[in-house]
């Protein structure tokens, strides 16, 4: 299983395949026992139909079903279970269905299933990829409109399928027949009306013009997972932004209705005091006079004392303002409470919001605070509001980067944890267009953000293990699904760097930013106690090591000295576990530490730059005539550290008029190096003294993982 | 640019993103929904007409009849928390009282005196689409009459009203304490609106804003307006562009006899019962050329702001108005 499923984190589409194989494979296959193969099948039929319901059948397990659904092998019960479930993971094949058809014909299915199976593909219609060789099949449907339980399903088939060609003086008469025979039906009209626009001159007979619905598609029972098939199919398509934009000159309602501030002002709820008055029984009554008026709400300890008699605001906005409100928002579980708070909150951001309406950017001043205050409360709370993200989602794919962007901005770093799979379309597909087209600073402040988007989440998470037991947990998922959606936030992070890097031709300014992010991936596994290491990608991890600045080489050193102690870490605690718990890392996680590993002492320290670690062909460094380019990147000569050397040296001897860095070596080269450190590089002196063995043969200390497997 | 691309990670554990909501509250739900909407399409690319709504049945004909006739603001509104239909008598009470008090306010206090207005709530039966939705309710401000002869009903100064027509998506999120009528529509002095607004906003929790009728929808409605067969037109059939230029904005009429409309619109309708994006838009871009070929200007670069039929018609800043019978 294993395999499978770490594919389906590229594909999405691992599982679902393999699975349904599985269960169609042995729902034909011969099983001794009678209760067995009840159960058994009941197994495989549960397991289809979730597969069909949630992704959709690929087009050859819908041959497979089918042929199994119509020929008879199971029970009515059985078979129209199948065929409720043929759903498509985009298109149908045209061979299926004529096979299909075969089976028809053989007599091998009950009457039901048959009607069943029109219905179905009449609902299937569009999904099925061609239609020539159903088409041919023409004379075979037509043949089975004798069937009065299948005559209104073929009807609406054949309305579908038929062309002008097919439209035959025989067939207009069989259906004049029918039509004398059974009334007028409104299926036989439709089809007759479709005849009669192909060929006016065959029907005399008048119809009536524009009837209403000719085929009752209320009991459509695939229209749910059609409309899923629908959007897989075609994506999502945008109206165009012009469109959505407001007119100009609509004001918000609260300058109309003469209110001074966005925020509701705090009021216990007069009304419901009077209104409930009347009907209240004395055990409310008495209840009641023990409640507590917002009013006289001023410290914390009297919020704790009156918790649970708190008379609520009337107007749940107005706790925005009110920290003590904010805290009891925070643990209260009552969901009108928050639904309100959402209500109110959603609405109003989305009447605020100034690039919703075309030219309306008097009020931005007005909205930034707001935006503030719902930030300030956010903080205060340490978690994200769900209208917020749900405003994130409306109004990034409308924003133009600049207005608002640092309260935009921190509102992302605010989303709630949830599946990263799921956002991604919604708002970092949308957030990387900006990114790209942007400045190098807004590129800078979208990494921050995310950077504090993903110490969030990380903090919840290492919250909620810790609590697993809470029932009302927002989210009821299993740790590696949470796990793999800040990995799959990581990867996207890593992407937008690379490419940022390139787009911005290595700038120190950016690196410096990319870093930090990595400086909290790194210690992912021993700060948060979470069973996640990713690494960063090639392009950060080069770039960073040929760097000119001396700062991002010392960040690259701390941070690949915190990988080790994480990856140390996360391996003792394996090895004492023994049992092979499911968030063991791969060894290739180990590989790529080990292999950056070798490249970074390989070029630092032993001076054997292109061996290992990064690999040039010898010929091509021969091309470039640098003679001497094994050392030229280890402590004393790469060109982040050559200054460093030079002072060294004058430090050693100021009055020396040339200087030869080559000089530096043996106890001279430890001297140096407690200068280095001296001189504040502490990422660079932790990660030394842990990854390199001070022996007479210098090499890098990597992680064995040999044993792993 | 590289194609995004999440390679193997670490710890191999399946969850699909399904997987993630389970059991989940209303909040949730609603959340859930919101990404729904925003990543599928915003406006279906067809819609069927309805052939018949629950409006028809049991409606009352003298209420219909009122709301004809007159141009509506519109506003949206979140659900109104604790509202209860039981208590509408309670409700016209307390809401005369905010009147009379918001209207006095600045006034030296008159003791006994009524200010002579009276609030009527009362449902509109069948103002619905489905039977889920919530019952409609309409709020009314009458002058109450100075004649001493009591049962003469007063002048009508403001009136208002609350429905939810085919709201099954919304209603799916909103739980049990919470009726949820989306639509506002008020007709009268605006100074009315706002205190009455106000009022149900202190009340139940919600909270109104304009509803603005976007180019997109204009023109939806334009074309499944001049579908309507309508015995005899009594207006032309009017668009109003706007051209943003300054300092004042030009507006660009264009008027069409409503049986020519028609005629257009029927040579590219196609199903019955059934209007497509498509059809919409190529109704549109008709109009489109046939403006160009006479004056060289290119509508699609404007914003439609109006539409008007002898139906109805609609403003893109959310006023609409109904005109048949």
């Amino acid at each position: 299983m294993r395999g499978v499923e770490s594919a389906s984190l590229n594909s999405g589409g691992g599982i679902r395949s393999s699975e349904a194989c599985a269960g169609t494979g042995r729902v034909s296959g011969p099983v001794k026992t009678s209760q067995n193969k009840d159960k058994t099948l009941e197994k495989h039929l549960k397991t289809v139909e979730n597969v069909a319901w949630k992704n959709g059948l690929a087009s050859e397990e819908i041959d497979v079903l089918l042929n199994i659904a119509l020929s008879g092998k199971f029970g009515n019960a059985v078979n129209t279970r199948i065929l409720k479930c043929m759903i498509p993971a985009t298109v149908i094949s045209q061979d299926s269905v004529v096979k299909a058809v075969s089976w028809l014909c053989v007599d091998k299915c009950s009457g039901s299933t048959k009607v069943l199976f029109y219905r179905w593909l009449v609902a299937m219609f569009d999904f099925i990829d061609r239609k020539e060789q159903i088409n041919l099949l023409y004379g075979f449907f037509f043949a089975s409109l004798q069937d009065d339980a299948l005559c209104p399903y073929v009807c609406h088939l054949l309305y579908l399928l038929t062309k002008k060609e097919n439209v035959k003086p025989f067939r207009v008469r069989k259906l004049l027949d029918l039509q004398a025979k059974m009334g007028m039906q409104p299926h036989l009209q439709a089809l007759l009306s479709l005849y009669k626009f192909f060929a006016p001159a065959l029907i005399s007979v008048s119809l009536p013009v524009r009837k209403k619905i000719y085929f009752k598609n209320s009991e459509n029972l695939w229209k749910m997972a059609l409309l899923a098939v629908k959007q897989r199919n075609q994506g999502p398509s945008p109206e165009p932004l012009k469109l959505m934009l407001g007119p100009a000159n609509v004001r918000p309602l609260k300058r109309k209705w003469n209110s001074l501030s966005i925020i509701p002002v705090l009021n216990s709820s007069s009304y419901t005091k009077e209104c409930r008055k009347k009907e209240m029984s004395l055990s409310d009554c008495l209840n009641r006079s023990g409640s507590f008026p917002l009013e006289q709400l001023k410290s914390f300890p009297q919020l704790l004392q009156n918790i649970h008699c708190l008379e609520l605001p009337s107007q749940m906005g107005s706790v925005l303002n009110n920290s003590l409100l904010l805290h009891y928002i925070n643990c209260v579980r009552d969901e009108p409470v928050l639904l309100r708070f959402y209500y109110w909150l959603s609405q109003t951001l989305q009447e605020e919001c100034i690039w919703y309406k075309v030219n309306n950017y008097e009020h931005g001043k007005e909205f930034t605070n707001f935006l503030d205050t719902i930030i300030r409360a956010e903080c205060f709370l340490q978690e994200g509001f769900y209208s917020c993200e749900a405003f994130l989602y409306k109004s990034l794919p409308l924003w133009d980067g600049l207005c608002c962007r640092s309260q935009f901005l921190q509102l992302v770093s605010w989303i709630p944890f949830s599946s990263f799979s799921e956002v991604k379309p919604l708002l970092f597909d949308h957030l990387a267009q900006l990114f790209f087209t942007s400045t190098i600073y807004f590129k800078c402040s979208v990494l921050q953000s995310l950077k504090e988007l993903l110490q969030n989440w990380l903090l919840w998470l290492s919250m909620d293990i810790h609590m697993k037991p809470v029932t009302n947990s927002p989210l009821e998922t299993t740790l590696g699904g949470s796990m793999n959606s800040v990995s799959k936030l990581i990867h996207y992070v890593g992407w937008l760097s690379t490419t940022a890097m390139r787009l911005e031709s290595n700038s120190t300014f950016l690196l410096h930013f990319i870093l930090d992010f990595y400086e909290k991936v790194c210690d992912i596994y021993i700060n948060y106690n979470l069973p996640l290491v990713v690494l960063f990608p090639p392009g950060i991890f080069y770039s960073a090591l040929l760097s000119l600045d001396t700062s991002i080489l010392n960040q690259l050193c701390f941070i690949m000295h915190r990988y080790r102690k994480n990856l140390t870490a996360a391996k003792k605690n394996e090895l004492v576990q023994k049992t092979k718990s499911e968030f063991n890392f791969s060894s290739k996680t180990y590989q790529e530490f080990n292999h950056y590993l070798t490249s970074m002492v390989g070029c630092l320290w032993t001076s054997k730059p292109f061996g290992k670690g990064i690999y040039i062909d010898p010929e091509i460094l021969e091309k470039t005539g640098v003679t001497e380019y094994k050392n030229s990147l280890n402590v004393i000569h790469h060109p982040s550290f050559l200054s460093y050397a030079v002072s060294f040296l004058l430090q050693e001897s100021p009055e020396e008029r040339t200087v030869n860095v080559s000089s530096i070596q043996g106890k001279k080269w430890s001297w140096y190096l407690d200068y280095l450190f001296s001189q504040g590089l502490q990422g660079l002196k932790l990660f030394i003294r842990s990854s390199v063995h001070h022996s007479s043969v210098p090499r890098a200390e990597g992680i064995n993982y040999n044993n792993q497997y | 640019m590289d194609s995004y691309d999440v390679p193997e990670s670490t710890p191999s554990a399946s969850s699909r993103p399904e997987d993630y909501f389970v059991g989940a509250t209303p909040l949730q739900k609603r959340l859930e929904s919101i990404r729904k909407q925003t990543s599928f399409i915003p406006t279906p690319p067809r819609r069927k007409v309805p052939q018949c709504s629950q409006l028809q049945e049991d409606v009352d004909p003298q209420k219909v009849a009122f709301l004809l006739h007159k141009q509506w603001t519109l506003y949206s509104l979140t659900p109104l928390y604790k509202f209860s239909y039981s208590n509408l008598k309670e409700y016209s009470r307390l809401l005369n009282a905010f009147i009379v008090a918001e209207k006095q306010k600045g006034l030296a206090v008159e003791v006994g005196e009524d200010f002579n207005i009276k609030v009527i709530f009362s449902t509109l039966l069948g103002m619905k689409g489905t039977q889920r939705d919530p019952e409609a309710f309409l709020v009314q401000i009458l002058s109450k009459s100075q004649l001493p002869s009591e049962n003469r009903e007063g002048k009508v100064l403001w009136t208002g009203w609350f429905c939810c027509i085919f709201g099954d998506s919304l209603l799916e999120t909103v739980s049990e304490d919470f009726t949820c009528l989306p639509l506002f529509l008020a007709n009268g002095a605006e100074s009315n609106t706002a205190i009455i607004g106000t009022w149900f906003q202190k009340t139940f929790d919600c909270y109104f804003s304009p509803l603005t009728i976007n180019a997109f929808n204009l023109s939806w409605m334009a074309a499944m307006w001049t579908a309507c067969k309508v015995d005899h037109y009594v207006a032309t059939t009017e668009f109003l562009w706007s051209v943003p230029c300054s300092p004042q904005s030009l507006d660009i009429s264009y008027a069409i006899h409503p049986e020519d409309a028609k005629a257009l619109w029927d040579s590219i309708h196609k199903t019955p019962g059934e209007v497509t994006q498509e059809e919409v838009d190529l109704f549109m871009d008709c109009l489109y050329s046939h403006f160009h070929r006479h004056f060289k200007i290119h509508l699609s670069a404007t914003r439609l702001v109006r539409v008007s039929t002898s139906v109805a018609s609609a403003h893109t800043d959310g006023k609409i108005k109904d005109s048949v019978s």
